[in-house]
């Protein structure tokens, strides 16, 4: 058995975990049957692969199960980022009962060998469809495509894909506005305070996405950030929510994975929102809502492709309409005439009558980013390197 | 700067600062008695996921913090079995019980990532005291964990320095042979501080998962376990300068954050480095032969005390 691959170093720091997303990768289309899974261990080319055999023909058993594995990078239960992909793991179980059958592997490192290992593991032992849903994941999950070209394997958060690697994302930023203008509602002073991982674009995207929502209710109000350098690091986010609170911030808010910033706030009687998960049972009291993710209609309809034999490889981006971003349920804080607004915007985002970056877009020092009347490309927002008006605090250079 | 924040920048530096606090004293206690504990990382997360399962299920926090101080201190035991009896590099020892705890730890903590803990210490208001102009909202609106280390500092710097028990210690740190010709137990003496500094260091694990940052993340005291081992150093081994320097690392924390919020350019990294760039210009001085005789460390800090060696 050949480990050799695994050519590409480095990347193995855990804040490339999610970021960017390359829409533009055009669906490649491919039949991409599959069904057989097991240990067709080649010599790893793949690239002749287009081995389009019939979703039928796979199966000289009739009842064939097909077997779908998840590659997580961090504990299944975090609360967060993997809770999310985990609880889509489970919506797939319960929808497609004894036809499927799913397994995982949580703390993944993102250091290529090691990730390598843990997907080829599910390659071998006869996997049918594979998810890596981890950015640093990209490069190994390529390398073990071409290995198992007769495995379908989808990717989340990169920009490669495979005739049998798909990749797939969402747009959060758009649940982070909705998200944003509950806090705008809520706060009594107009200061709000998030507590961020690391200044890359995708925290500084969502970032924005946040302020603005949050001005689009409440024109007057601002942001302070503070960055941890760390997407887990309960301490340091603890006395980096308390420098907000103290700063005069009456909503916290943030990209980070510790509900730690919702202790400091319901703490001091101030508001709360999350992300990832519905984490107010940790201050039920600061609790506003949080943008999470729900990865559990992509992924049943992935392994449905996989049953039926229709899988074809492609670059998903999702959005509210399409559920994969979401919020979660309110805390008691929020009002009703909050609860309609947000309500009556989500259905102009879900409609593409609304873009969260639309012009005009100011930066924090008043110039026009985005003029009036125009959408930036994805691309731009990707790789967004400015912090909208109404973000008091700097980026650091 | 105005005085309203200075005040915030220490009353978030002390409660910052007290995890530090305890697990650089449990470290000076080792120290001094002549053994160089470098699991101090090790025993804090043993101590803040040992304390956040009993917490969870006993729901009584102090009965938390009891079992963190035993983790620490069990985790201890085994360092000293380990470097004492059988004489193990205490260097490789020490790292080795790091990362055997960060992996132990994690497998332990498993199901209760992301878990609310039932009840928590929170921050409480000492009457009288905390009416103090200043110092009182400094020092005294603080949580009970916070107010032992209060206690705990000073008496661990009177036990080592004023009663024959601390001078029993140094002596073993300083010159086992001497210390064992004059009837005093090395081995007795260095089993007894290493388990003691290691319940320290459980209780600083302990304070973190139950007051300071009430959950259990994998690997969540993130290198403060070193930070405590430099600030050993720059404490040149004295409690009392070791509660003054982890107060005012946690206040360098506490101030970065400040700074990022008025809207001043000040890397994270940059504060990150801030304790251990103390330590090297502190380490630069007390190398001076003069500052050295005064300050240094224990003499016989490192080594393994064989008797027919001596």
């Amino acid at each position: 058995m050949n480990m050799k691959v695994m050519s590409r170093a480095g990347r193995s720091k855990r804040w490339s975990r999610r970021p960017p997303v390359n829409r533009t990768a055009r669906l490649i289309a491919a039949g991409t049957a599959l069904l057989l899974g097991a240990a067709a261990c080649g010599t790893g080319s793949g690239s002749g692969g287009g081995d389009s055999t019939g979703g039928d023909s796979g199966g000289g058993g009739d009842q064939k199960v097909v077997k779908a594995a998840w590659v997580y990078v961090g504990p299944r239960n975090d609360g967060g980022w993997t809770t999310a992909h985990d609880n889509g793991r489970l919506a797939v179980e319960k929808e497609f009962g004894d036809q499927v059958e799913t397994d995982y592997v949580e703390n993944v490192p993102e250091e290529p060998a090691a990730a390598a290992r843990a997907i080829e593991g599910f390659a071998r032992k006869g996997y049918d469809i594979i998810f890596t849903t981890s950015f640093g994941f990209m490069d190994p999950t390529l390398e073990v495509a071409k290995k198992y070209p007769d495995v379908v394997f989808e990717h989340c958060s990169g920009f490669k894909t495979a005739e049998n690697m798909a990749n797939y994302f969402g747009a959060m930023e758009e649940a982070k506005f909705l998200a944003g203008m509950a806090a705008g509602a809520a706060t009594e002073n107009g200061q709000l305070g998030k507590v961020n991982a690391f200044p890359i674009p995708e925290v500084i995207r969502l970032t924005n996405a946040f302020m603005i929502g949050a001005r689009s209710v409440n024109p007057d109000a601002t942001m302070k950030v503070v960055f941890t350098n760390s997407w887990f690091n309960p301490p340091a986010e603890k006395s980096a929510a308390e420098s907000l609170l103290d700063a005069g911030a009456d909503v916290l808010t943030q990209d980070v994975d510790s509900p730690a910033t919702g202790q400091v706030a319901g703490a001091a009687g101030a508001d709360w929102v999350g992300y990832n998960s519905d984490a107010s049972k940790f201050a039920p009291q600061a609790w506003l809502t949080a943008p999470v993710w729900d990865w559990s209609g992509y992924y049943i309809d992935r392994v449905q492709a996989a049953i039926d034999g229709t899988w074809k490889s492609g670059s998903y981006y999702g959005d509210l309409a399409d559920g994969i971003v979401d919020l979660a349920p309110y805390g008691e804080a929020v009002d009703a005439k909050t609860k309609s607004q947000i309500a009556s915007m989500r259905k102009e985002i879900e409609s593409d009558q609304f873009e969260v970056f639309q012009g005009p877009v100011r930066d924090q020092n008043g110039e026009v980013v985005v003029p009036e009347g125009e959408t930036p490309p994805l691309e731009d927002l990707l790789g967004m390197d400015y912090f909208v008006e109404g973000i008091v605090s700097k980026l650091p250079s | 700067m105005s005085s309203e924040l200075i005040i915030t920048i220490f009353v978030a530096g002390i409660a910052a600062g007290t995890t530090l606090v305890f697990a650089a004293v449990g470290e000076i206690i080792a120290e001094r008695s002549g053994v160089l504990n470098l699991g101090v990382e090790g025993m804090m997360l043993a101590g803040a996921v040992t304390g956040f399962l009993v917490n969870r299920q006993v729901r009584a926090p102090w009965l938390g913090v009891a079992a963190g101080i035993s983790a620490g201190a069990t985790l201890a035991l085994l360092l000293a079995v380990l470097v004492v009896s059988f004489k193990a590099n205490q260097v490789v020892t020490g790292l080795a019980l790091v990362i055997f705890a960060i992996g132990m730890t994690g497998y332990l903590g498993e199901s209760v990532v992301g878990v609310p803990p039932p009840v928590t210490f929170n921050r409480i208001a000492l009457p009288g005291l905390s009416d103090i102009p200043v110092l009182g909202r400094i020092f005294f609106v603080q949580d009970a964990l916070v107010y032992l280390s209060y206690v705990l500092v000073p008496a661990t710097w009177w036990i080592l320095f004023r009663t024959r028990t601390g001078l029993n210690l140094r002596s073993v740190g300083e010159s086992p042979e001497t210390a064992d010709a004059a009837g005093l137990s090395v081995t007795g003496t260095r089993y007894a501080a290493v388990v003691i500094g290691g319940a320290f260091a459980g209780l600083a694990g302990a304070y973190l998962s139950l007051a300071r940052a009430p959950s259990w993340v994998p690997n969540m005291t993130a290198g403060r376990g070193w930070i405590a081992i430099a600030l050993v150093i720059f404490a040149t081994w004295s409690p009392l300068r070791a509660a003054l320097g982890g107060y005012l690392f946690g206040s360098v924390e506490a101030l970065g954050f400040r700074l990022q919020t008025v809207g001043l350019e000040v890397s994270t990294f940059f504060i990150a480095m801030m304790p251990y760039l103390f330590t090297i210009v502190v380490l630069v001085l007390i190398s001076r032969g003069s500052v050295q005789r005064r300050l240094a460390a224990p003499s016989a800090l490192g080594n393994a005390y064989l008797r027919e060696e001596r």
